[in-house]
């Protein structure tokens, strides 16, 4: 009796502290999200609010009407293009690596080392090269970039992911007379589809997140959203609507996405270290 | 059809003398991918390389060979040295706090909870922001002002204080790396709660009947089953945080002066704002080499995958 007495107590103790922690770490989700429903009045209070008397929208407005709000549609369109494009051909080396171990360890150890270069240091040559090309700014020089960027973490998981599905399957494939092409098509990718999934969203992530590249990259026709978000930085303080209702439409989006593939998360961010 | 039969239908290309027409497709797999990592894994390399020889700035396009002229220079900057400093600094500190914080985290949460899941999906929610908007939110949690920071310390305080988080030299390092922490311990946290969850716990039982304590269990048995997830984690933030640049750039763009100015804003201002090509050339290649050789290094010692 005692004993499930102290239990019920030292249970009560860690969800205390477990909702102070998350809360704790929730904070300044919150206050970013909040200071974007506030009137400019609210914003600048003293001492601050922490909630406005009512949500204000007027924020996001100012942004679509500016045409701010494009720089989300610029993430969505080099995002999304460079994870379809790493993740085709990312599978299909990964695919190579994982059934006939091409290139050995070498070759899988390049390619991973590859992703943990600080982006400072590959970005600036590509940037002479870009000048050069005439691909400053363009579309098709952020996505071929995000492309080759996320295209370690392509491989290196998807070849996890491959390397879990039954060899045997493939040589029933193969034994039934399809080609080795439509054994990849009809067999392969179909049964790696989680894996597919949820190495997209991460790559997608990555690229949607990414600044330094854009940063150095884009002018006015590609910025992205959160090229977009500095532009408001250090200028009349105005502007703290601006960076956060910007914030706010670039980062809903990530949180709606990784609430629904909580299953992925561990073995995504661990490079697939941990199966999860 | 027995398991050797299919072995050598399938792996046939694996080998030295398989068919030709196997050793095609295998190539042919790996070529696009490799093809556009080379391009950003070679070339920078290559073109860094011979840029760097020379001595172009934004006003002189001397392409004369100027012999090891720009890593003497490198050698020789203090501020160099300096922000390679600070970020090592920002490492030593973040990691092993992050690294504690998550397991101590980790440890709350491994053991049945109500509404454990949610709790889990909400914690992860920093990780998932972009980082550059984290240090957007944190520069507005730290203003003088209308921040909620100063506010709560002022309750404590009984007055009004106007602490310049982002401005106070002594101030700044702690600042950026509450933004940091609050970022990327949940990062930690969320693959040791993974690492803690596949420890035995009959072992832990066993011990726990043989008198051992809470530490003795935890160092004996607990550190060894997680430490391979623990290395994995330490190595992906430990690179990651070399490469520190969005938060302090949304923060203090290194400032005040050049105090929090880390290698990879460094080489930023060097390269995009004062226009010293060749000299950032020659600091990215160092960059890129060192970091190189950390990496391989590491990878013998780490078990990323099986």
């Amino acid at each position: 009796m005692k004993a499930a007495h102290r239990n019920r107590l030292k249970l009560a103790v860690r969800l205390a502290a477990a909702t102070l922690i998350t809360l704790l770490f929730l904070f300044p989700i919150y206050w970013l999200f909040m200071i974007s429903f506030k009137t400019p009045d609210e914003i600048f209070s003293y001492p601050p609010k922490w909630w406005p008397a009512q949500l204000q929208f007027s924020s996001y407005a100012v942004l679509f009407r500016d045409g701010d709000a494009t720089t989300v549609l610029n993430s969505l369109i080099v995002a999304g293009t460079s994870t379809v494009l790493a993740m085709f051909i990312g599978t299909l080396c990964a695919y190579s690596i994982a059934r006939f171990r091409t290139g050995g360890d070498n070759l899988a150890n390049w390619i991973i080392s590859q992703r943990m270069v600080p982006p400072i240091a590959v970005v600036f040559p590509i940037f002479l090269l870009y000048v050069w090309l005439g691909l400053v700014d363009t579309f098709p020089g952020l996505i071929l970039l995000y492309t080759a960027f996320n295209l370690p973490y392509v491989i290196w998981m998807m070849r996890g992911y491959i390397l879990d599905i039954p060899i045997a399957l493939e040589e029933a494939a193969l034994v039934d007379g399809y080609t080795r092409w439509q054994m990849l098509w009809k067999v392969v990718f179909p049964m790696s589809r989680a894996g597919l999934f949820a190495t997209a969203i991460f790559t997608f992530v990555f690229a949607w997140n990414e600044f330094l590249f854009a940063l150095v990259l884009t002018r006015t026709e590609v910025t992205t959203y959160t090229v977009q978000v500095t532009h408001y930085f250090g200028g009349q303080s105005n502007f703290w609507s601006k960076i956060s209702a910007m914030s706010v439409l670039g980062t809903l989006p990530i949180f709606i996405i990784v609430g629904f593939m909580q299953r992925y998360l561990v073995r995504g961010f661990s490079l697939g270290a941990v199966k999860g | 059809m027995t398991a050797s039969q299919a072995d050598l239908v399938l792996r046939a290309g694996a080998r030295p003398g398989g068919g030709r027409h196997d050793r095609r497709f295998k190539y042919a797999l790996v070529a696009p991918s490799i093809f556009v990592l080379l391009l950003i894994g070679v070339f920078p390399l290559v073109y860094l390389l011979v840029v760097s020889f020379q001595n172009i700035t934004m006003t002189d396009m001397d392409k004369t060979f100027q012999g090891l002229l720009n890593y003497r220079l490198l050698v020789q900057d203090t501020r160099m040295w300096e922000a390679l400093l600070h970020t090592v600094i920002f490492t030593a500190v973040a990691l092993p706090i992050e690294l504690l914080l998550g397991l101590a985290m980790a440890q709350l949460f491994i053991d049945r909870l109500p509404g454990r899941q949610v709790f889990i999906a909400l914690l992860v929610l920093p990780v998932v922001v972009s980082p550059i908007v984290a240090g957007a939110t944190w520069s507005l949690m730290f203003n003088t002002r209308f921040g909620p920071i100063n506010q709560i310390i002022g309750w404590f305080a009984g007055e009004e204080v106007n602490i310049l988080w982002t401005i106070n030299p002594s101030l700044v390092y702690p600042a950026i790396l509450a933004a940091e922490i609050w970022q990327w311990t949940p990062f930690m946290f969320l693959l040791l709660l993974a690492a803690l969850s596949g420890v035995d716990k009959s072992q832990l039982e066993a011990a726990a009947i043989d008198g051992a304590g809470y530490w003795r269990s935890f160092f004996k048995l607990v550190l060894p089953a997680i430490w391979p997830v623990m290395a994995v984690a330490i190595l992906i933030r430990g690179l990651d945080l070399f490469r520190l640049f969005d938060i302090v750039w949304a923060l203090t763009k290194g400032g005040p002066g050049t105090m929090t100015e880390t290698i990879s804003i460094f080489a930023y201002v060097k390269g995009f704002q004062q226009f010293e090509t060749s000299y950032t050339a020659a600091v990215a290649l160092m960059i890129i080499v060192l970091l190189t050789v950390v990496v391989l290094l590491a990878l013998k010692r780490v078990q990323l995958a099986r």
